[in-house]
């Protein structure tokens, strides 16, 4: 294939755009990264941070974890995230699959009750009234029931099983397969990429959530860890923190935001590709 | 097997009789949802959970009306006294014009600033030809996407802070002054477009790309014949091709204009920014949660429902015009 020079002009500049881009979105990971391996020493002989500092040191994660609040904010976000999935998933597939049958009586009426709560809804403070006369303000519980439900990936959910052949639940039926043990053992193991699509989405949003617990938890031992980091992030001027000589107050603050990111990071690389096949399951839809 | 032949019969039937005898259709109707009933069952505990979660606060924001107190809950707490007094107090406090101008501008400008960036990266994913490197770019564009506002909020302090931030740091070293980007007004609304930039730019192009992908590459090879250079062929090719996705993922983005980034806003803002960064669903919090002033917070909420409600039918009406909607 002959290249002509306008061409080359043309792939060049999208190469350096590209290069920009990814260097855009990795550079202030690592800049974080590398603040918070600066110790004090080094701070002070270059008059603050830089992007690659001599001498690193691990004592700002030393720190933030001696600290009993991180490891049980993380306990927290665990269990939260955990539970919080299992029960998305649950009530997501269990709310998917009827829907998907197109020949189940008042279908559409069931629909358009989920979907209109995507258009209105009571808003903050009466959400919040019915939560609280509910006794869940200050139980893990406000953290994972009242977001059991995102009526996006039930509707994700249900276009996958519709795309499945009916003659495979019909040979079920014939079976004599109950309706919950065809989707057990057809429908879910036949959507597992999707399933798994949505439950990783349910589970970063899990994850990296604080709004509902700033609204519903008072108890600071139940602070998922998102808060605590945000807390940190917010005490710049405690005079706790500055009593630290040995590691910079920043420094220690960006120890909290990688512990923060550092899961999601992890193994983002490896489920990237159920993300954006979920985003354009989505899109289709949209 | 025997009512499995039954059932198909009824299908097979179904379109010429029905509407003869309604007593017949009746009864085929109430055996058709008794066969389901194990579908009805798995949806009950969802359609409970809507009931609770979603249904019981529409009922709730009926505290709009009334003077909401503690003790005698969303019930007992007498009317208001005009039933209008918490809209009334709303719409002529100073707040709502500012709430109304901050929130439309930060959306606005998200809008405006976002879109475009994610399209031409969707044109540069798809003009550029060597796999891996597209590939690779397009895995760490993605990666913001799914880092929690506090944590970009870290990131940000690091780059911005006014102390020990690396841009201020770069800034004093030539001699000039540290500049505010996180404490100041002047720059919050520029801050919070730039860090959703930053978020979402990649995750953004993904749509794009896909819409670019399903044009038909025919055309693409017949510009060429023709002599056409990539440049002309993103002109006349890909952008025509892309329109419409492009105008109903705005129209889209109208319909919940009032949106402009709770979460975010919360993490970035404070009392020093209310002026430029305070919106409806910041103020409502403060209002109704901290303040305690739930009537007010519901009144407020309520308005910005209601006008969102109206706003996202006005652009799926709109939508469907450019062959899509959200239902």
């Amino acid at each position: 294939m002959v290249t002509s020079r306008s061409d080359k002009w043309f792939n060049a500049v999208i190469y350096v755009i590209l290069v920009l881009i990814a260097v855009a979105a990795v550079f202030p990971l690592l800049y974080v990264i590398s603040m918070s391996l600066t110790p004090y020493s080094e701070v002070v002989k270059n008059g603050g941070f830089i992007v690659l500092p001599r001498k690193i040191s691990f004592e700002a994660y030393e720190r933030i974890f001696a600290d009993p609040a991180l490891g049980r904010s993380m306990l927290v976000t665990v269990i939260v995230t955990v539970g919080g999935t299992l029960v998305n998933m649950i009530f997501t597939t269990l709310a998917a699959y009827p829907l998907s049958r197109r020949n189940l009586p008042g279908r559409t009426f069931f629909l358009l009750y989920m979907v209109f709560t995507m258009l209105f809804s009571g808003g903050l403070i009466p959400t919040y009234l019915v939560i609280q006369s509910l006794g869940m303000i200050n139980t893990l519980w406000a953290l994972i029931i009242p977001g059991a439900i995102a009526t996006f990936n039930v509707l994700i959910l249900k276009s996958f099983f519709e795309t499945l052949p009916e003659e495979l639940f019909e040979s079920a039926r014939i079976d004599g397969a109950r309706e919950f043990r065809i989707l057990w053992q057809v429908a879910i193991p036949l959507s597992l990429p999707s399933m798994m699509t949505v439950g990783l989405f349910y589970m970063v949003g899990h994850w990296n959530s604080f709004f509902s617990a700033v609204l519903y938890i008072t108890d600071t031992d139940l602070n998922p860890l998102q808060v605590v980091i945000r807390n940190m992030l917010l005490l710049t001027q405690s005079s706790e923190l500055q009593a630290e000589i040995t590691v910079p107050t920043a420094a220690m603050q960006m120890a909290a935001v990688i512990a923060g990111s550092l899961p999601i990071i992890a193994v983002y690389p490896f489920i990237q590709k159920h993300f954006t096949k979920g985003m354009l399951l989505g899109a289709v839809k949209g | 097997m025997v009512s499995m032949k039954q059932h198909v019969n009824l299908h097979a039937h179904s379109p010429r009789s029905a509407g003869n005898m309604p007593g017949q259709r009746l009864r085929r109707l109430s055996a058709e949802i008794w066969k389901m009933r194990a579908l009805y069952i798995m949806l009950l505990p969802c359609l409970i959970w809507y009931f609770i979660f979603k249904y019981l606060p529409m009922y709730g924001v009926v505290i709009s009306f009334k003077d909401y107190n503690f003790a005698e809950g969303i019930f007992g707490s007498p009317w208001a006294d005009p039933w209008n007094k918490h809209f009334k107090m709303f719409f002529e406090s100073p707040y709502f014009s500012q709430l109304l101008t901050n929130t439309l501008l930060i959306s606005l400008y998200k809008l405006l600033f976002g879109v475009f960036p994610s399209i031409i990266l969707a044109i540069v994913f798809f003009e550029c030809r060597v796999g891996w490197l597209k590939r690779w770019v397009q895995t760490l564009s993605y990666m913001p996407h799914f880092l929690s506002w506090i944590v970009i909020y870290g990131i940000s302090i690091a780059f911005l802070s006014e102390t020990t931030g690396l841009l201020n740091r770069w800034i004093t070293e030539t001699g000039g002054s540290a500049i505010p980007f996180l404490n100041g007004t002047e720059w919050f609304r520029s801050i919070l477009v730039l860090t959703e930039i930053w978020k979402d730019l990649g995750w953004g192009a993904i749509i794009y790309l896909a819409a670019i992908s399903s044009i038909d590459p025919t055309l693409f090879e017949a510009a060429k014949v023709d002599g056409a250079s990539r440049l002309r062929m993103i002109w006349h090719i890909t952008l025509p091709g892309i329109r419409n996705v492009i105008i109903l993922l705005l129209i889209l983005r109208i319909g919940s204009i009032l949106d402009a980034g709770f979460e975010q806003v919360f993490v970035f803002y404070h009392p020093r920014v209310y002026e430029v960064g305070d919106i409806i669903d910041t103020w409502v919090y403060r209002t109704g949660l901290e303040q305690m002033n739930f009537s007010l917070g519901a009144t407020v909420g309520l308005f910005k429902s209601a006008i969102g409600f109206v706003l996202v039918l006005g652009a799926n009406k709109l939508a469907k015009r450019w062959g899509g909607s959200i239902w």
